[in-house]
């Protein structure tokens, strides 16, 4: 796979080749090596493999002394980024009987994965501590397996009788159980959470996500590589350009292309306007939880001036439509954009100010739903989550892709790891996303938007490995070319916010009912995303 | 707490006018659904049907005889046929306030001649609005969408549209719920709490489907998971295609509904063509 370091393990040495990455890491989180996802892909053969691909530990290096002229450009204090295209690694096992030994227990963040492999493959993973069905729900029929012998859109849809969730016995004659969902008050998506608790305190907490699995992955199988970027846009509308950004960067690694400079930093500008309105509505969203009207009023009215701002640069207020595999399909007139985020640039610097000065805000958010560095870094927490709990991590910098590393900007990290982290990080990051856009307008060239030509060696088996710091973390696009490489064969998506909600609940059980829709609304999460 | 309501009458209205009295509806430069010309199209002769092909969510058809036919009911608006026909048969516009009520309506072209509304479902909305005044109440079920209709309906929401001013409000218990909003194709797990939350709400009572997958499924529709939209699982009084429908397209809808706004579409084509 282009981008990545393979291995060839047999199923034997997977339990030795876990180990080994935890020496790698050390005994303290590192900064940036972390195993990322797991996932099942069928053979030419028939058979099944199964890759694990992890991002390798590297110590960021010291920002060079800045040189004539570049001291200006970017925040004070902002570092050029300083990624060093350490590969990732993969390691690809053939299981035995559909069989692997779970890695649960060694790296906690697959338990996840693996139990998505069980539900729509059909593989086992011997020792899992926890094999409960995941992606489909208890009562659904397990066998065949939906995706292990690929997918077939001209198949019904599953009418089964749904069972109650598998959840821990929770016994006592004062706790009470709150099913609540999945369909729950106000505009949201659905999702079922269930709550066991006594008084105010959450004895244990249980999301049952996965009502809106739309097998997405699945839908890109044979599909052409344009269409592909169409449905990458319509896995999480609100993370649209993210995710067809990671997919059109992992077609071109394996074709070989290299997108033509100035939709380079189009794209740039394109994923910075995704993150601004997507923390502004968090902003919002978060008042509301703590009952700041007028706080919520504001943030709200900013996202849809941002959101305008999308409609008239690029006829989507998703910012739809625009990238894909080569480069951009149409060029962008970004000659105004500059003074359109001027008018937005005070009213967002002061709305800020009066967040980080309402001491009625603040007092909701402070020590609310704590995520402690090592749990965040061992179930897989990303994007800004980690980052507020200590974790510096950030694709743009430690991996660039597009034209990040020409810009130059800091990537916030907080330690508290509470909900008011969390916010803080998503305020400097919306500061960091208009600095981005504005030195990137300063830079980017007239040229050609959308490039076929093969600048670097194509993949011999036309496999690509795409990545992006989505607004809520890192996003991962594996793509696996069909033999003439003109069809999509599998593509699996790492989703941030599949990671982040599998971090959540750490932070829900003993804590209060009070705070939950506080925490909750801190995680900014998605399940569109998750749910795939 | 007083610095913000001080902070919030300083900034003034911040609400659009629009759609009562003139004003702008915050779509400017947004694209809609792209239009078809069939009069510009030679696929009968020529055989040509790039527009099939490149349409990732097969809302174009070619029949045996060679017409090209468009489904709205499955568009997304990607715009990729505006980007491959050789004829510009197809060309984008910034048609989105495409909501309907007959879903027959959004064939282009159309296949057969539009039929008049039901009689019976005119007389008791009509009978509904009297007992209402001009207020609806709202429960929205979000089965299996990608979030990107959520976030337009949630913009409805803030103080550029203020959907409030209107009379129309979403309310969290179906009980109290006049219009069941539908978005997403209905997955597998989410045809049940839908049903229930249908049956829960008390007559009379309406249904709007909301974006492309909840009007046809489109790229996120059928397979194991998936339904192809409301189509056979629930009555729907307002078809509403948009990958996502826009928030004024979604109010036009709204009003639509509650015949406070005209149909724009019929037979296919957007009234601005």
């Amino acid at each position: 796979m282009r981008h990545c370091d393979t291995t060839r393990l047999s199923p034997a040495e997977l339990l030795t080749a876990a180990d080994s990455l935890l020496t790698e890491l050390g005994d303290t989180p590192s900064a940036h090596g972390r195993m990322q996802m797991a996932y099942a892909c069928s053979c030419d053969d028939g058979g099944m493999e199964v890759i694990y691909v992890s991002s390798a530990p590297t110590a960021p290096r010291a920002a060079p002394a800045p040189q004539g002229g570049e001291q200006t450009l970017g925040r004070p204090g902002g570092l050029l980024s300083q990624g060093t295209k350490q590969p990732y690694k993969v390691w690809r096992v053939r299981p035995e009987d559909r069989t692997l030994p779970s890695l649960a227990n060694k790296l906690p963040l697959l338990g996840w994965y693996e139990r998505e492999m069980m539900d729509l493959y059909g593989l086992r993973f011997e020792g899992h501590p926890e094999p409960n069905p995941l992606v489909l729900h208890e009562g659904e029929p397990r066998d065949p397996a939906p995706l292990a012998s690929g997918f077939d859109p001209a198949a019904p849809a599953r009418d089964y009788a749904p069972l109650p969730p598998i959840v821990p016995q929770v016994q006592g004659p004062d706790i009470q159980r709150l099913p609540f969902g999945p369909v729950r008050a106000d505009i949201v998506e659905s999702a079922q959470f269930l709550f066991f608790y006594i008084g105010e305190g959450i004895l244990h907490y249980h999301p049952r996500l996965f009502y809106k699995h739309r097998a997405m992955e699945g839908r890109f199988q044979g599909a052409t590589l344009a269409t592909g970027a169409v449905l990458a846009e319509r896995v999480s509308g609100i993370d649209s350009v993210a995710h067809a950004l990671a997919f059109a960067q992992a077609v071109e690694g394996a074709m070989g292309w290299r997108a033509p400079p100035r939709a380079r930093y189009l794209r740039v500008v394109l994923a910075e306007l995704e993150r601004l309105y997507n923390h502004l509505h968090y902003l919002g969203h978060l008042s509301k939880t703590t009952t700041l009207k007028v706080g919520e009023a504001e943030g709200h009215l900013l996202e849809e001036r941002v959101k305008q701002i999308n409609g008239r640069l690029t006829g989507s207020r998703f910012l739809r439509g625009l990238i894909t595999p080569g480069g951009l399909r149409r060029d962008l007139d970004i000659t105004g954009l500059d003074k359109a985020l001027d008018s937005v640039n005070d009213e967002i610097d002061r709305y800020l100010q009066r967040l980080e000065n309402t001491r009625s805000h603040l007092d909701r958010l402070m020590t609310t739903g704590r995520l402690e560095r090592q749990v965040a870094f061992d179930q897989g927490a990303c994007g800004p989550i980690e980052r507020a709990s200590n974790l510096d991590r950030d694709l743009r910098r430690d991996h660039p892709y597009a034209n990040y590393e020409k810009v130059r900007f800091s990537v916030p990290v907080q330690q508290g790891g509470d909900a008011h982290a969390r916010s803080m990080v998503r305020m400097e990051e919306i500061r960091e996303s208009l600095a981005i856009i504005r030195q990137t307008i300063g830079r980017t060239k007239p040229g050609e938007v959308l490039r076929f030509d093969v600048m670097e060696d194509a993949d011999p088996q036309g496999e690509g490995l795409g990545w992006v710091e989505a607004t809520r973390g890192g996003l991962l696009y594996a793509v696996h070319l069909s033999e003439d490489r003109t069809r999509l064969q599998r593509v699996k998506i790492k989703e941030p916010s599949f990671s982040n909600w599998r971090v959540f609940p750490f932070t829900v059980e003993d804590s209060n009912m009070m705070d939950y829709a506080i925490n909750e609304a801190s995680f900014g999460l998605s399940i569109a995303g998750a749910d795939r | 707490m007083p610095v913000w309501t001080w902070f919030g009458l300083q900034k003034g209205r911040a609400t659009t006018p629009w759609p009562e009295r003139p004003g702008p509806d915050g779509q400017e430069g947004v694209l809609g659904l792209p239009r078809f010309d069939a009069t510009c199209c030679s696929s009968e002769q020529s055989g040509c049907s790039d527009c099939v092909a490149a349409c990732p969510a097969s809302a174009i058809t070619r029949s045996e005889a060679g017409a090209i036919q468009l489904d709205y009911a499955r568009c997304v608006g990607c715009q990729l046929c505006t980007e491959v026909c050789p004829e510009g048969a197809f060309s984008v516009s910034h048609d989105w306030a495409f909501g309907v009520r007959d879903k027959a309506d959004l064939l282009n072209p159309a296949q057969a001649a539009p039929t008049n509304p039901d009689a019976a479902k005119e007389a008791e909305l009509a009978q509904a609005m009297k007992g209402f005044g001009k207020s609806l109440h709202i429960r929205h079920v979000d089965a299996g969408s990608c979030n990107g209709c959520e976030s337009e309906l949630q913009a409805l929401l803030n103080p550029f549209y203020n959907l409030h001013r209107l009379g129309v409000f979403f309310t969290p218990s179906p009980r109290f719920a006049d219009l069941l909003l539908v978005t997403g194709p209905v997955t597998a797990a989410m045809r049940e709490p839908l049903l229930r939350t249908y049956e829960a709400m008390p007559q009379p009572r309406w249904v709007m489907a909301a974006g492309t997958c909840a009007t046809g499924g489109s790229t996120n529709g059928g397979g194991y998971a998936c339904h192809e939209g409301l189509d056979g699982i629930l009555p729907v009084d307002v078809w509403l295609p948009g990958c996502p429908p826009n928030p004024a397209a979604l109010l036009e809808a709204l009003l639509l509904l509650l015949r406070r706004s005209p149909q724009r579409v019929h037979g296919g084509v957007h009234e601005s063509a």
